[in-house]
């Protein structure tokens, strides 16, 4: 397997599927020429052309309803945003047009497209520019949401989300576009909706995604000192979640931390926790805890910036919290 | 619309009950407040009266069954009505399959009722009815998880039984995982590997469950220590004597006496009249008196109200009473519940001296031995002495030790010399 990093998982993704459908075409704020705001593009325009790499105005409404009016006439559009946090400005397209089209006429229009893009915090963005999306996105029937955590589970499923003909978000981070890892060389997918036991364990079960996941992997890996034995499981797809490994874990382990990035109100992690009181009740030992961001607007200032974040001691007082052990 | 009976809680401490007679058959029509049954709990044999009127359309528990509390017995409701709707344990699965034809769901009901019949006589029950029992300590506010609750079920562990190690003393997995371990809880003891065949197996009544349940519960979760004097009865013999020929109303017993001067030293030591409530100790406003009786398959502690507050005729009255109709188990739940301390007497079978498990949530039991003629020195000589023991069991958590001894110091002096009561 070959080592690689996120944006070149991305790109070889974006790339094997515009090779393999001519339908397949990127829009998006300094995508083309520019090579894209954060790499993740490059070569594409080069090697597609500018009628399949398109640059656009800073104009997220417009080019996301541009998208879904493709979309609805065949075409397979990926409509990257700089950030997430220009999506709030397309949310209009995003919730009501291309999360409902297929269910308001009857199924006479899909949307095939993708809209991708960094979510969530990076350092130093301030409120505004710092936040997470996945609860926003999966609120909304109609919409898939996936946020992978390694390369290779970007690829195979940033090549699903293409491939599948409803309207997928899909998840990345400004942060984790450098991190490396093994994605396999030969052709793959990975579907939609179908989570994974990142690491295996007998004592608790931590739910992350994105890059937190990160995060819990040195939490784990700094509590294997203790002698304390993480499982970690990564949904990968927010919506449709696939509980089924999460409620197995429990089942085994009988204590559940989630961590996510994003505020804890109406999260994905409430979402998780309250389908493990339905359907694993009585095997919890423990109250379930979860790490999210503080329920506040991102500071600017770093020092609380980084206080507020999920952090590795923050996911450790967590797992030792429903082990019962105190400090 | 038909309604569920559920077996009652007869006593505070019933966790189960047995039918032992039907008084009115399947079909018959029932009045609010008729009884329609008679039931066994853990103390006495009780009446049960309907709470609603109507037709008795189904007996679910049949005579010499037990059921848990808040299970369903019987049903009742109007002449022809259909049963099976409500039978309480298929509701959910009624949910979760709402396209089933509702004949196949019947037939498939009656199918798991015959094989609920079955399975009971192969003596499971505890697990057939966990689906109605109420959870494990839900009165008693007992803290578990989920999944120690469901252990408990699982192994017939009573949680009440355990205190927990987790916060605000949660009941947890571990706990259990203890309890198992030691045995702690088990709500029945470990069954002992005899090789050779045994002369007779007796099945445990309520009663004998209750006895089990609750002196496993006091001996292993109240701290118990003792204190024992001796009393010169000398005064009280010829007291008691003079007294039984004064009158013919009641024959005045020594324990009749005992309870009169227990009241007295409660009343000077409200320390003593207290028990332990978890988080607080709670000291009693009155002094009721606990008795225990013999009965022929067990023991019963009537308790004797306002002893502080009645002269030791009336005392007597109601000891024979209750006495009489422990042994019939006539005794209603509010009359053998409450007691601040209880009196254990022995010396009618000539033990000089014993020690007594305390009768939970009391603070202390008093084991009261024979009389005996024994030498005694009083004023620097020998002399021939009635004596008698007296052992004092406290529940270390409210009771000190000095506590109990002062408590039990002015005892002695009120047996040995009534008249200070009257100082």
């Amino acid at each position: 397997m070959a080592i690689i990093t996120w944006r070149e998982a991305l790109n070889q993704a974006m790339a094997e599927e515009m090779e393999r459908d001519e339908n397949v075409f990127i829009m998006g704020e300094e995508v083309g020429v520019y090579q894209g705001a954060y790499k993740v593009t490059a070569g594409l325009l080069q090697r597609f052309g500018e009628k399949r790499v398109i640059d656009t105005p800073i104009v997220e409404a417009s080019f996301t309803g541009i998208g879904i009016g493709a979309a609805m006439v065949g075409l397979r559009p990926i409509v990257e945003m700089m950030t997430f946090n220009f999506s709030i400005l397309a949310m209009d397209q995003i919730f009501n047009n291309a999360a409902k089209m297929r269910y308001m006429s009857g199924g006479q229009f899909k949307v095939p497209m993708v809209i991708r893009g960094p979510n969530g915090a990076a350092h130093g963005l301030a409120a505004t520019h710092s936040q997470s999306f996945e609860s926003f996105y999966s609120h909304v029937p109609g919409l898939y949401v996936i946020a992978p955590s390694t390369p290779a589970d970007a690829k195979g499923l940033l090549k699903s989300a293409i491939r599948d003909d409803n309207p997928v978000i899909f998840l990345e981070s400004e942060v984790m576009y450098g991190q490396k890892g093994e994605v396999p060389e030969e052709e793959y997918t990975i579907p939609i909706g179908v989570s994974d036991v990142k690491r295996e364990g007998k004592d608790v079960t931590v739910v992350t995604w994105s890059k937190m996941y990160y995060i819990v992997q040195k939490a784990a890996d700094e509590l294997k000192e203790e002698d304390i034995d993480v499982e970690i499981i990564d949904p990968r797809t927010i919506r449709p979640l696939d509980d089924s490994k999460i409620i197995e874990s429990v089942k085994k382990t009988n204590r559940l931390v989630v961590v996510e990035e994003g505020w804890p109100f109406a999260s994905v992690s409430s979402e998780i926790i309250t389908r493990v009181h339905q359907k694993a009740f009585d095997y919890l030992d423990a109250p379930i805890e979860r790490v999210n961001q503080a329920d506040v607007p991102m500071p600017y200032a770093a020092n609380l910036e980084k206080a507020s974040l999920p952090n590795v001691e923050r996911v450790k007082k967590a797992i030792k919290k429903v082990l019962y052990i105190e400090e | 619309m038909a309604i569920k009976v559920q077996m009652p809680k007869l006593s505070d401490t019933m966790e189960e009950g047995k039918i032992l007679k039907w008084l009115k058959k399947e079909g018959e029509q029932v009045e609010q407040g008729e009884v329609i049954a008679e039931v066994e709990s853990d103390k006495a044999d009780m009446e049960l009266e309907a709470f609603d009127s109507g037709t008795l359309l189904k007996i679910v528990v049949p005579e010499g069954k037990g059921a848990a509390v808040g299970a369903v017995i019987a049903v009742i409701g109007e002449e022809g009505e259909k049963v099976d709707d409500l039978s309480g344990e298929d509701d959910s699965k009624k949910d979760k399959k709402p396209d089933k034809p509702e004949k196949e769901e019947k037939e498939q009901k009656e199918d798991k009722e015959k094989a609920d019949t079955t399975e009971r006589k192969q003596d499971t029950p505890e697990i057939k009815e966990s689906e109605e029992k109420p959870a494990p300590g839900r009165d008693g506010r007992v803290k578990a998880s989920p999944l120690a609750r469901k252990m408990a079920d699982d192994h017939g562990v009573d949680l009440k039984a355990l205190s927990g190690t987790g916060p605000e003393g949660r009941i947890i997995k571990r706990d259990i995982e203890a309890a198992l371990e030691k045995g702690v809880g088990k709500e029945e003891a470990p069954s002992y590997a005899i090789d050779e065949p045994v002369a007779e197996t007796i099945e445990l009544t309520g009663m004998r469950k209750a006895i089990a349940r609750r002196m496993v519960e006091s001996k292993t979760s109240v701290p118990h220590f003792y204190l024992t004097v001796e009393v010169d009865m000398t005064n009280i013999v010829e007291m008691r004597s003079r007294v039984n020929e004064m009158q013919k109303e009641a024959k005045v017993s020594f324990t009749d006496i005992m309870i009169k001067l227990t009241a007295h030293a409660l009343l000077k030591h409200p320390k003593v009249n207290s028990y332990w409530a978890g988080d607080s100790i709670k000291r009693r406003g009155q002094i009721h008196i606990g008795l225990a009786v013999a009965l022929e398959d067990g023991l019963i502690t009537p308790v004797i109200r306002s002893c502080d507050r009645k002269g030791i005729i009336q005392i007597s009255k109601e000891a024979k009473d209750y006495a009489e109709r422990a042994r019939n188990k006539k005794l209603k739940p509010e009359e053998y519940e409450g007691g601040s301390i209880t009196i254990s007497n022995l010396g009618m079978f000539d033990i000089e001296e014993f020690s007594a498990i305390i009768n939970p949530p009391e603070g202390a039991i008093l084991a009261t031995g024979a009389i005996v003629e024994k030498p005694v020195v009083r004023n620097g000589i020998v002399v021939v002495g009635k004596t008698m023991r007296v052992t004092m069991s406290c529940d270390h958590r409210v009771v000190d030790g000095a506590v109990g001894a002062e408590f039990l110091r002015d005892f002695k002096r009120m047996l040995e010399n009534p008249i200070v009561t009257l100082l």
